[in-house]
């Protein structure tokens, strides 16, 4: 089957290896003969129909304002389409603008869009290093990976977060939480970047824009991952031993 | 209480010497880091002593070959304090000025972040700004703020001479009128086309996409603004006629407006002759004549662990360091100007000085070198990121060996390598040091710490 991935802003917020993502998800969608679309969608482009997978990564502060101000173009048509089911993976500084609002140390708001129930406020010191997640919701299943971020996430009363922090900041370095999960829309300030150590979440992902494509849920069979195994035991011991400090 | 700067400078000695000696490595920061923590001043007194003073070069890219090169040109002429074995920091700095007692001129090559301390405490003569790329998220944080930092600290040296890279949109306006701007022009020898890791695409003062009329390194070229007219500078000093030589090096005219030299550099690539450029540009604020500049360029070989040579018994190791995606973007093209190579050793590891965020690997353009390569040791402290990166960069797993231990990747290197062949190695930071460290062990080079003094 064919999977159609909306990549946002790829010539803007790109700052954290975000093709190491696309290029994971196309090829673990081949090894299960699927294929993997990708169309570009930036600055004044409409945003298509028919699109599986929403993608938006990083970038600088100057990118990402330049996005924030686009990207409220878009609010409608997005929020239709994940209303319709399509699948939203939004990594650091995408991950904030898909919050209500982000608002720098001047105390001047960037506009978010709302799909994630969260707004984040500038931080003093940003928060750099490994992390190491939980998952409850996957049946403890964990993520690793490097989170480099000024901004405090707040997740809002009764919101999902992606992870339970085990090692590292996480979403504002005291709640305990990181990232965010409301239906297929997941955000994270995980980059490393996060998919190629991180397999089953990959899958994950694969298997909710497959969901979208076939209107039914998908179960992916897992793939050996020998590699993906041994680079993410490293990011995880990495995050335990160095991982949340100044 | 202050000890006078002499009692100070001897302890700090001292302590150099028992670090070789206990074998904690080559001792090139830790007189430095005693001395600024004893005393933080004592190292703008040593810098004030030297009598001709002090000229620094920055850059995200290349500024340990591009200060060699400097040392090449006018080493001859006047004793230099010169960090060649990259100590950058202000430490570092501080440990050179300690060793080199007689020196008349110090020549500094120093990290991008560091900069603004170090030219406060040296008060340079001159400075040479070469160009910023994307490296080390994790430490530097943001280019903008890197070039920010930069232009206040231009201001505040007024009367220093400076050179800047032109062709950069970060550094080329930095001189505010009064630096020798330098730059490629030779638009046969350009990109067809901006590279993923191109970083610096939008105009540094109304966020428009740029033309590029020529695309060299990275985002270096010429560009211009279409809505704001914001464009590289009028070049003061050109490189035009530009040859690659494949592996053997590359050619290419110096020209200024009122004179020109032809040179032939032993080091390949492109970004070579930037470092080329950013040394005669600063010999030149320094008023060397360009024809001194020009010969002093030909005697130049090979900066430590930058296209590195090294025989191993009947083999040989081609050493190039990789630390950020611009940087290993030309080393990777430059070996492609080479032959097939068979075995590949690439060594990640992840310190600080490596970048502990290796997310960097993904932007790196490896798929034209993994697909010429028969196969790949991946080694180093990320020994497994970097094999994920390979096979999803289209080299098949069965052709992918992971072994993190460094000295056991390079002899299994050697072994896959045939007798009279050369194993080409690409390590980060920290790994090339180490594997110096392993190969010199094994009685096959200097430690860089003998070579550097």
């Amino acid at each position: 089957m064919k999977i159609v991935v909306g990549h946002l802003y790829p010539d803007y917020l790109n700052i954290y290896a975000d093709r190491g993502n696309i290029a994971v998800l196309s090829a673990r969608a081949q090894a299960r003969g699927h294929e993997l679309e990708v169309r570009p969608i930036s600055l004044g482009d409409a945003v298509p129909t028919g699109i599986d997978l929403f993608y938006v990564g990083g970038g600088q502060d100057r990118e990402q304002a330049l996005v924030a101000v686009d990207l409220a173009t878009k609010a409608d048509a997005l929020r239709e389409a994940v209303e319709s089911g399509s699948a939203f993976l939004a990594v650091c500084g995408g991950y904030q603008l898909l919050g209500r609002f982000y608002r720098d140390r001047l105390g001047s708001e960037l506009p978010g869009i709302g799909l994630l129930p969260l707004s984040t406020v500038a931080g003093e010191r940003r928060m750099i290093g490994d992390v190491l997640l939980a998952c409850d919701w996957a049946g403890g299943r964990t993520l690793a990976g490097f989170e480099n971020h000024a901004g405090r996430t707040h997740l809002d009363e009764g919101a999902e977060p992606l992870g339970r922090v085990l090692a590292g900041f996480g979403n504002d370095g005291a709640s305990g939480f990181e990232g965010c999960r409301a239906g297929r829309v997941y955000g994270t300030y995980l980059h490393g970047p996060l998919l190629p150590r991180n397999g089953w979440f990959a899958d994950r992902v694969l298997a909710d824009a497959l969901a979208h494509v076939t209107g039914e849920e998908q179960e992916l069979a897992p793939l050996e991952d020998e590699l993906e195994s041994a680079a993410h035991a490293v990011s995880a011991e990495r995050a335990r031993r160095r991982g949340g400090r100044f | 209480m202050r000890l006078p700067l002499a009692v100070e400078v001897a302890g700090a000695r001292a302590a150099g010497a028992l670090s070789r000696l206990v074998g904690a490595g080559g001792g090139t920061t830790v007189p430095g880091k005693l001395l600024w923590k004893v005393d933080p001043d004592a190292i703008d007194r040593l810098a004030a002593r030297l009598p001709q003073g002090a000229v620094l070069v920055s850059a995200t890219n290349g500024k340990t070959t591009t200060a060699a090169m400097v040392a090449e040109i006018i080493g001859g002429r006047v004793r230099l304090a010169h960090n060649a074995a990259g100590a950058n920091l202000v430490s570092g700095i501080a440990s050179t000025l300690l060793a080199s007692r007689d020196a008349e001129l110090g020549l500094f090559e120093v990290d991008e972040a560091a900069l603004p301390e170090v030219a406060e405490r040296v008060r340079p003569r001159a400075l040479c700004l070469g160009n910023l790329f994307r490296d080390q998220l994790d430490r530097y944080g943001e280019l903008e703020l890197i070039a920010e930092r930069w232009r206040r600290t231009v201001s505040a040296l007024p009367g220093a001479r400076l050179a800047v890279n032109g062709d950069d949109p970060l550094v080329g306006d930095l001189g505010e009128g009064r630096a020798l701007a330098f730059g490629v022009d030779d638009p046969r020898v350009a990109r067809s086309g901006l590279q993923h890791a191109a970083d610096s695409i939008h105009c540094v003062r109304c966020g428009t996409p740029y033309d590029y009329a020529a695309a060299y390194v990275g985002h270096l070229g010429d560009y211009a603004c279409p809505t704001c007219g914001h464009s590289r500078p009028s070049l003061a000093l050109a490189a035009r006629d530009v040859e690659l030589h494949g592996l053997d090096g590359v050619a290419f005219t110096l020209a200024t407006d009122s004179e020109s030299a032809r040179v032939r550099l032993a080091v390949p690539g492109l970004y070579n002759v930037y470092n080329a450029l950013a040394a005669t540009a600063l010999a030149l604020v320094l008023d060397v004549p360009l024809s001194d500049a020009a010969s002093g360029l030909e005697r130049f070989s090979a900066a430590f662990g930058r296209f590195e040579r090294i025989p191993v018994g009947d083999r040989r190791l081609l050493l190039l360091l990789i630390k950020n995606p611009a940087g290993a973007n030309e080393a990777i093209r430059t070996l492609l100007e080479g032959e097939r190579f068979g075995t590949a050793v690439v060594a990640l590891n992840d310190e600080i000085a490596d970048g502990r965020d290796v997310s960097w690997i993904w932007d790196v353009d490896f798929e034209p070198f993994a697909a010429r390569l028969d196969r790949l040791v991946a080694t180093g402290s990320r020994a497994a990121e970097l094999a994920l990166r390979f096979r999803y960069g289209g080299l098949p797993e069965e052709r992918i060996e992971v072994v993190p231990e460094l000295a056991q990747a390079l002899d299994r290197g050697l072994q896959l390598t045939p007798a009279g062949g050369e194993l080409v190695v690409l390590p980060t930071y920290t790994a090339m040091l180490a594997l110096r460290r392993i190969v010199a062990r094994r009685g096959h080079t200097t430690n860089y710490w003998e070579r550097a003094a």
